[in-house]
C-alpha cells in the first residue's frame, strides 16, 4: 500500500552554470538563469510502500513522517536561496530534477525497514514537476 | 556532487488549450449516439478547457542537471499540438478527426501522442538530451474526467 503525504516550501534559485557561457546558459535556463535568482513555492509529494500495521492499521506513523519531511526537507530549504545556502547546490545547478534527487538522498535513510521510500514528486509549478524514484 | 545514480527521471510539464467538439458517430443511430454519447451528442457540440499532461523519461545530465530540454519541449508542444487544438472546432479543425475518428479524450489523448512521437526523433537529436523518451499523456478534460496513455515510442 501506498501512503503519501504532501508538504510545500518556498525558496529561491537561480539555474546558472559557471563553467558555460552566458549564451548556453540562457539557452538551457532561460530566465531561471538570471543572475539574481527568483523563486518558487515547491510542493513535495513523498510516497511511502509497505503494509498496514496489524494492531495500529497504519503503514508508518503520520507524525514521524512529518518530523522527518520537517528535519530534512522544510527546515532546510523553507525560505532559503538554495544555491547560497543549502549543500550540493553551491556546487551543483538546483534544477527541479537535481532537487528530487536530492530530496530523494536526504529521505531515503529514513525508511529502510518496514517501509520503503517509494517516490519523490516535486512540483516547482503547477505546471512543472520530477517524479524521482531513486533509479 | 550527489552520488545517487540518476538514470531514470520522469518530468512532466503541464499545458492548457480551449477547444470544442461533438461526441457523434454517423455509422450509428440517433437513438445509438443518444444512448452512447448522452449530451455530448448535441448538434453544435460544446467545448473544454483541457489540461494537457506531458511526461518524458530519462536519465539526468549531469553537467546541466536536465532530462529535457525545456524550450525544445515547449517549442514542439506548441507548434504540433497548442497551435492547431487552441480555440478550435476538433470536429472540423483537426485532421485526424475530419473523418470516422470521433474526438473522445480518449482518441484526444492518442492523437497527441501519435503527433509528438512523430516528431520526437528528429527535435530530440542531439546530446546531451538525446536520450529523453516521451513516456505518457495525460488530459484532463474536466477536473473530473481524466485520461491517460502511455506512448508506444521508444
Amino acid at each position: 500500500m501506498l501512503i503519501t503525504r504532501k508538504v510545500e516550501f518556498s525558496a529561491s534559485h537561480l539555474c546558472y552554470h559557471p563553467g558555460f557561457s552566458e549564451e548556453r546558459n540562457r539557452a538551457i535556463y532561460g530566465a531561471a538563469a538570471n543572475k539574481h535568482g527568483h523563486g518558487h513555492n515547491y510542493i513535495l509529494e513523498v510516497s511511502l510502500d509497505g503494509a498496514p500495521d496489524p494492531v495500529t492499521g497504519m503503514v508508518f506513523d503520520l507524525k514521524t513522517l512529518k518530523d522527518v519531511l520537517n528535519q530534512e526537507i522544510v527546515d532546510v530549504m523553507d525560505h532559503r536561496f538554495l544555491n547560497y545556502e543549502v549543500p550540493p547546490f553551491d556546487t551543483i545547478v538546483p534544477t527541479v530534477e537535481n532537487v528530487a534527487i536530492e530530496i530523494w538522498r536526504r529521505l531515503e535513510p529514513h525508511f529502510k525497514e518496514k517501509v520503503r521510500l517509494k517516490n519523490v514528486r516535486l512540483y516547482e509549478t503547477e505546471d512543472l514537476y520530477v517524479d524521482y524514484a531513486g533509479q | 556532487m550527489s552520488t545517487t545514480p540518476a538514470n531514470d527521471i520522469r518530468l512532466s510539464r503541464r499545458y492548457r488549450f480551449s477547444a470544442s467538439h461533438r461526441l457523434y458517430s454517423d455509422e450509428l443511430s440517433e437513438t445509438e449516439n443518444r444512448a452512447i454519447f448522452g449530451k455530448c451528442a448535441n448538434p453544435y457540440g460544446h467545448g473544454h478547457d483541457y489540461v494537457l499532461d506531458v511526461r518524458v523519461r530519462g536519465p539526468l545530465d549531469r553537467e546541466t542537471g536536465r532530462i529535457i530540454d525545456l524550450d525544445t519541449l515547449d517549442t514542439l508542444v506548441r507548434e504540433t499540438i497548442l497551435g492547431p487544438f487552441e480555440h478550435s472546432n476538433l470536429n472540423v479543425d483537426i485532421p485526424e478527426f475530419q473523418s470516422s475518428l470521433v474526438p473522445t479524450t480518449e482518441n484526444l489523448a492518442l492523437v497527441i501522442e501519435h503527433r509528438l512521437a512523430g516528431e520526437w526523433k528528429s527535435r530530440f537529436a542531439s546530446p546531451p538530451l538525446e536520450r529523453v523518451k516521451l513516456d505518457r499523456i495525460k488530459i484532463e478534460e474536466t477536473r473530473r474526467n481524466i485520461f491517460e496513455v502511455s506512448s508506444s515510442y521508444e
